[in-house]
């Protein structure tokens, strides 16, 4: 009875093992070696390919595999350009969405309790639209005759049309904008779940309510901070669809560069490279991450 | 009591709806009181202390600390300090820093909280415990923290809410002696807000019983225990039996009561017009219990409980109502279903109000 319940219990515990096998890293592989093939005008587009009936021939075609692509990711400032320039847009954005999505979770924190539901339905109410419709909207709100331009020149703010829109402005609103749910719901879940006798208790010791705020809140919230900037910079790193929709012709964006090598250049190993060290830099916030979640957790 | 009170409650009044927590109390509480607020649940006793410490505000009334009104007084200004029922210890700074985050927010420099903050470990016996985070701690250092946290500022009163609830009994004995051996050392007031009896008894000078919003009776823990001004405050202080009659005749000072359902009279020491209703109440440890005299109330032993120190029985009178009678030391007490004598002695009894 012990034995086939520890079998039942070793599934359980298994299927997620394979499931990140089959539909992570397996794909992950087959990534990383067309990344070390090389381009070629052919179906599929790069050599060699492996087939199950190679036998010992796979040994000669494994001596065709090369760093080419990585050279190549080397030689061309474009590549480390895309990157760092995607790091600066995504700090950037992550950074507003902080500073816009924490008075949002503290004001939903601090809100009744027959509010706070509500409150939390509305937050994340945008997803029941289609991502890509949402940013499309900021096309229309942003561009030169758009709405945002309009209020602004009939109530006499600025006298000619603010260029937002195709640049890289744009693309950090867009990015704001798309992720603020992800950092509103663990701020939010951070700051709800402070016991408010701790604000009391600091109250009572003397502090203002912004010397309580700075000196319990604020660093309580921490953990809900670091998750939140987490999950909005590692997707903002290798979004496509924003900059693609609102960025202007020279937004460089690492998603971006993946794209046009994949489609237009029809360049798959350089295509595979980009994404490999794309999640090679995104390893390391990853496991920071990891490491903080760790460390929340009480021993 | 001083000449100048601490602690003055002017007619104060605090309502929450169509509740009314607080209800017209007046109070004074002198510098370097022990001071007990004593209720069950509800009672109104945690909404005094939380507008003593700024966190409600009146509805009506005013409340003096030394004098000074503090109707526009926010916590932070307040000279009181609190110790939490929850400790509400600040779980991301270890210990030192709780224990100085009210002298870091009066902007004492870090030599003058440093030397503070080890005087007041050593106070509550914590000493080389500074650097642990509050969750490192078992509950009872907890509690001291809390405490030493609530006395760094020598605040003129410190407030604490049911200090003792989360600790078990052993604990929380050895810590109320800790508590009154320190209020004692430092002189500064503290007032105590408690469900348990026993916990005021032992600790408080004076204690405030309360009950729906009042002060049902205010007095020394003696006083209270030995002549409740009320049917509740008897019940709620200690155990009480209570036997009601009506006034048969009175001689010399002693008035003979006849007890309804029963065809007998009893004789106390006590005020009372012929023909008035009387309750009597008589606490079980000064209830007299025999088995052979034929004076007393007849009864029959219901049960009888064991405790060591005490020995306690239960004992059914011919009317139905239960008596409850305490004895101290090892005397034996009848066995169950015996039938029994139960009586008292004049001076033993008092007159509640009906």
């Amino acid at each position: 009875m012990k034995a086939r319940r520890s079998l039942a219990e070793r599934l359980v515990l298994g299927a997620p093992w394979v499931w990140l096998l089959v539909f992570f890293l397996i794909p992950f592989l087959i990534v990383v070696k067309i990344s070390l093939s090389q381009a070629a005008l052919a179906q599929p587009p790069y050599a060699p390919v492996f087939a199950l009936g190679d036998g010992w021939e796979a040994l000669e075609k494994l001596k065709e595999l090369s760093l080419a692509a990585y050279a190549g990711l080397a030689d061309d400032w474009l590549y480390a350009e895309a990157y760092l320039s995607s790091l600066r847009l995504a700090a950037v954005s992550t950074a507003f969405t902080l500073a816009v999505a924490y008075p949002l979770a503290y004001a939903m924190a601090r809100a009744s309790h027959r509010w706070r539901p509500i409150l939390l339905v509305l937050a994340i109410a945008p997803f029941w639209t289609s991502f890509l419709i949402r940013v499309y909207a900021w096309i229309t709100i942003l561009k030169d005759e758009g709405l945002l331009n309009h209020a602004l020149l009939s109530l006499g703010l600025i006298s000619e049309p603010l260029h937002i829109f195709a640049s890289d402005e744009a693309v950090v609103i867009g990015i704001v904008y798309s992720y603020l749910p992800f950092m509103v719901l663990p701020l939010y879940n951070a700051i709800a779940r402070q016991p408010p006798d701790l604000l009391e208790a600091a109250a009572d010791l003397g502090a203002s309510p912004t010397a309580a705020f700075w000196r319990i809140t604020a660093p309580l919230s921490a953990p809900g901070v670091v998750a939140g900037c987490l999950l909005v910079f590692i997707p903002a790193i290798g979004e496509f669809v924003i900059p693609d929709l609102l960025g202007g012709s020279d937004t460089l964006m690492i998603g971006r560069t993946l794209w046009i090598e994949f489609f237009d250049n029809r360049d798959w190993p350089t295509a595979s490279a980009v994404a490999v060290v794309l999640l090679a830099l995104l390893v390391v916030p990853m496991a920071f991450y990891e490491r903080s979640q760790m460390a929340e957790t009480p021993s | 009591m001083s000449a100048a009170p601490l602690i003055t409650f002017e007619h104060v009044t605090k309502r929450y709806g169509a509740v009314t927590a607080v209800d017209d109390v007046s109070l004074e509480i002198g510098a370097g009181e022990f001071f007990a607020l004593l209720g069950p649940s509800g009672c109104g006793k945690t909404t005094l202390m939380r507008l003593i410490a700024g966190f409600e505000t009146p509805d009506a009334g005013r409340i003096l600390i030394d004098g000074r009104d503090m109707a526009d007084m926010p916590p932070h200004a307040r000279p009181v300090n609190m110790m939490f029922q929850s400790y509400a210890l600040f779980p991301h700074m270890d210990v030192a820093r709780n224990i100085g985050f009210g002298l870091a927010q009066a902007g004492q420099p870090k030599a003058a909280i440093a030397a503070r903050v080890a005087e007041l470990l050593r106070l509550v016996q914590l000493e080389g415990l500074g650097a642990r985070k509050p969750d490192q701690l078992s509950g009872g250092q907890r509690q001291r923290v809390a405490l030493a946290r609530a006395l760094a500022r020598k605040p003129r009163l410190v407030l604490l809410d049911e200090p003792l609830a989360a600790l078990d009994r052993k604990l929380r004995e050895e810590t109320q002696f800790e508590l009154m051996r320190l209020q004692r050392e430092l002189g500064t007031a503290f007032m105590l807000v408690t469900h348990d009896q026993d916990e005021a008894m032992v600790m408080a000078h004076r204690i405030a019983v309360m009950r729906a919003g009042r002060i049902e009776q205010l007095g020394a823990p003696r006083a209270i225990y030995e002549v409740p001004a009320s049917r509740f405050v008897a019940g709620f202080i200690g155990e009480v039996n209570l036997f009601e009659g009506v006034v048969a005749r009175v001689e010399d000072g002693l008035a003979f009561v006849r007890l309804n359902g029963l065809n007998a009279l009893v004789c106390a020491a006590v005020e009372g017009a012929v023909g008035a209703s009387v309750t009597l109440a008589v606490r079980p440890e000064r209830m007299l219990l025999e088995l052979v005299r034929d004076e007393g109330l007849p009864g029959v032993v219901l049960d009888s409980a064991y405790r060591g120190d005490t020995q306690v029985a239960r004992v059914r009178l011919a009317n139905g109502s239960l008596v409850r009678i305490a004895r101290f030391g090892a005397a034996l007490m009848p066995e169950r279903g015996a039938a029994v004598r139960v009586s008292f002695a004049p001076d033993a009894a008092r007159v509640l109000p009906a």
